[in-house]
């Protein structure tokens, strides 16, 4: 610690702003690689926190999420104004995009009612140079009485600057005395009145005339915590004016944007209208229902098609030049031990490194590809095009892209359900994604339908994956319904203007998640890997007399309900750490290897009937391993990530229960 | 007012209105407002297909709405 700066305790800072500011940008610049991610306690919501060092002053820079205001409708928006109340920070700076500027303002008018200064970073004024938009930083700053900033952040420019102010106003912040909103004059009395009746029942750190405006508003947490501080005679009391003033709602929300004009009035100069900017004129083509769904179909072809073409030759070497050698020098050095250490440290743990190893490729590109998408504003485009067909399942037209990706592998689906920002619909797509059969699942698919079907294989494998999509559809639509809790899902979403990409951002967003990936599910993968090696040998010997076949025989009147002997359960439990390894674990329980040889002894030992049930119960069965763990990851929660595994699971034998059960009714294929 | 109001979903592309009634309840106009359509609020339709979401742009910025919500949006229509 050096001796100039350790007296003090590193000032703390929040960094606020609506989304599709270059807010994470200006976070990375000021901190370097300083940075810790982890989640905001109790919710599913990122924290990211980093540190940094200006002028001999320490500071800790805590990333706010990306929220439009500051009422209370999504865990999101709780998380920014609770950071602010409850740890309060020394200084907020807010990153505004200065092309659509109003309406940047508006979260600084919410941030303006909250007990701490702020500094504002008015970033992308590039980009609203190329709109036309002339904004002068000094005038909009003597108008609202807060330093301002002009930024680039995409080039470096200004954000020095930026946090320069902010740590001078966070060492005087008895100098900050802004302009404040005001409410509309018809309601000053009513929120006046309200205030009274407030009087000494509002607590620390919450103030009187926030709480007072946020009733005004109908902001749902406030009410409840009104509710529960005042006692039952004010509460009605402040019930009835707030039932008599329903219409304050609309009128805060008006009377903050006829501040904000106001003061951007000397400030700032617009482009003369009538004008047509670039982004209408492709969006033109990019939002039409036609032209907007073939270019979101050749988008999406060529990220799936990089994703894995790209990733397969990385994969390839990785298993032979880093993987194999590794197994084989630990079987090497081992030799000398009993056979079991070497399977378990090899096959267990090595093999499950191996896994996390070959997802790395796969993840890098395909979240370069996201982010270039995300950074360019097109993903917005594809969730417009989409929109109409995901809302039914109560998903985001941005869950479109995760779930389409899930068709090569379920963990990137299930990691790049992170771009949608309703923290439901997210949790809805990370549900869902395992339902969408991966490549892993369609090649056991493909391996095993010609194996009982023959001729008909393909219609039979098209049936399952159409199957596996209308359940996908009906889960959807059915959680939904019952998940209430998140209140319904609107689609109302902000366009973003078009701009190039910034190659930093998306390094700096593949680097984060890859190294997410390896911390947290990385490790989860080996254990799980390692557990089943050994469930799958001890006691032995082989895989027929181990604790796995164990539990698949004592399944057995379950097996026979859905029409599988234990071989098939077991078969079926064994590919929870890769769907593929369904194969191999048929291939020994039914003593042949994995070629013709197994599939016409599949073919001979199987009666059609019982096919059906193990495909469908494959296909739908619970996620394998490595996507447990990234739904772990990114929920945050266990019983989440449980609640996944157990609706695939009563899924799985629902479909299988229902395939074997209706063939009995018809007599078809049961021997 | 004078000129009837009518759900913003009837407007063609190109039509320019004023916002002038928010129903569907608090929540949706809670973030109808934050993104900029607010009671009194310009805006100019980029793209109504008839079908699907619609495009509008107020106070610079684009704002994708569904239908559902769009019929819940009562406005004025002003001269173009």
């Amino acid at each position: 610690m050096n001796a100039t700066m350790g007296a003090h305790a590193p000032l703390l800072v929040g960094l606020a702003g609506q989304p599709n500011v270059g807010k994470s940008t200006v976070f990375n610049l000021l901190t370097g690689l300083q940075q810790h991610v982890g989640n905001w306690p109790g919710k599913t919501v990122e924290r990211k926190e980093g540190s940094g060092v200006l002028n001999g002053t320490r500071f800790t820079l805590v990333d706010l999420p990306g929220t439009y205001s500051l009422t209370a409708n999504s865990p999101e928006e709780c998380v920014a104004r609770d950071f602010i109340l409850k740890e309060r920070p020394d200084v907020v700076v807010m990153v505004a995009n200065a092309a659509s500027l109003e309406r940047n303002l508006y979260l600084l008018a919410e941030l303006l009612l909250l007990p701490v200064p702020v500094v504002l970073g008015l970033n992308m004024m590039d980009v609203a140079r190329a709109e036309g938009i002339e904004i002068e930083p000094g005038l909009l700053s003597a108008a609202l009485g807060i330093p301002v900033v002009p930024m680039e952040a995409s080039r470096a420019r200004g954000v020095a600057e930026l946090a320069r102010a902010a740590l001078q106003l966070a060492r005087r912040p008895q100098a900050f005395n802004p302009a404040r909103p005001e409410i509309a004059a018809p309601h000053r009395a009513v929120l006046a009145g309200v205030g009274r009746l407030l009087a000494d029942h509002v607590p620390a750190p919450y103030r009187t005339d926030w709480v007072a405006v946020k009733l005004l508003e109908g902001d749902r947490e406030v009410i409840e915590l009104a509710r529960r501080w005042l006692p039952p005679e004010a509460w009605q009391a402040v019930e009835a004016v707030l039932a008599e003033h329903e219409d304050a709602i609309a009128d805060i929300a008006a009377g903050r944007y006829e501040w904000i004009g106001r003061m951007v009035r000397v400030a700032v100069r617009r482009p003369r209208l009538g004008q047509v900017s670039l982004t209408d004129r492709i969006d033109r083509y990019a939002l039409h229902p036609v032209w907007g769904l073939l270019i979101l179909l050749a988008v999406f072809g060529l990220v799936f098609a990089l994703t894995f073409q790209l990733a397969a030759p990385l994969q390839a070497w990785l298993e032979t030049a880093v993987v194999s050698p590794l197994r084989e020098g630990a079987l090497h050095a081992l030799s000398g031990a009993p056979p079991w250490v070497g399977g378990l440290l090899a096959d267990g743990v090595l093999g499950g490194a191996g896994i996390v190893a070959t997802f790395v490729p796969l993840l890098a590109v395909f979240f370069a590809a996201m982010a270039l998408l995300e950074d360019s504003g097109y993903l917005a485009r594809a969730a417009f095009v989409t929109d109409r067909y995901m809302h039914r399942l109560g998903l985001h037209g941005k869950s479109f892209l995760p779930l389409c990706l899930g068709f090569g592998c379920n963990v990137p689906a299930v990691m790049g359900a992170r771009v949608i920002e309703s923290g439901r619909a997210r949790l809805l797509t990370i549900l869902l994604a395992p339902l969408v059969p991966c490549s892993a699942r369609l090649l056991v698919l493909a391996f095993l339908t010609p194996a009982f079907f023959g001729s008909q294989a393909l219609l039979v494998a098209t049936g399952f994956v159409i199957a596996n999509v209308v359940v996908l559809a009906v889960t959807g639509s059915l959680l939904n319904r019952g998940l209430r809790q998140g209140g319904r899902v609107f689609f109302i979403m902000e366009v973003p203007l078009y701009h190039a990409p910034n190659a930093r951002t998306i390094a700096r967003f593949v680097w984060q998640h890859v190294l997410a990936f390896l911390r947290k599910a990385g490790s989860l993968i080996v254990i799980f890997s390692a557990l089943l090696w050994a469930l799958g040998h001890f006691p032995g010997p082989g895989l027929e007399h181990s604790a796995l076949a164990a539990f698949g025989r004592s399944l057995a009147p379950l097996g026979e309900w859905l029409g599988l002997d234990w071989r098939l359960l077991v078969a079926l439990l064994a590919s929870f750490v890769a769907k593929e390894n369904a194969i191999a674990a048929l291939g020994v329980l039914y003593g042949s290897a994995a070629g013709s040889g197994l599939a016409a002894t599949l073919a001979a030992s199987i009666a059609p009937a019982s096919a059906l049930s193990f495909l469908a119960a494959t296909m739908l069965f619970i996620p394998c391993a490595a996507t447990v763990s990234v739904m772990r990851q990114e929920t945050g929660s266990w019983r989440w990530t449980l609640f996944g595994v157990a609706l695939l699971l009563v899924i799985a034998i629902g479909a299988a229960a229902g395939v074997y059960q209706t063939c009995r009714l018809l007599g078809f294929g049961l021997t | 007012m004078n000129a009837p109001l009518v759900p913003l979903d009837r407007l063609p592309r190109g039509a320019a209105a004023v916002v002038r009634q928010l129903q569907g309840g608090d929540e949706l106009a809670q973030r109808l407002a934050a993104l900029g359509l607010t009671v009194g609020a310009p805006f100019v339709v980029l793209q109504n297909t008839g079908r699907g979401p619609l495009l509008v742009i107020a106070r610079e910025t684009r704002i994708a709405l569904g239908r559902g919500e769009a019929t819940r949006v009562l406005v004025e229509r002003t001269a173009s």
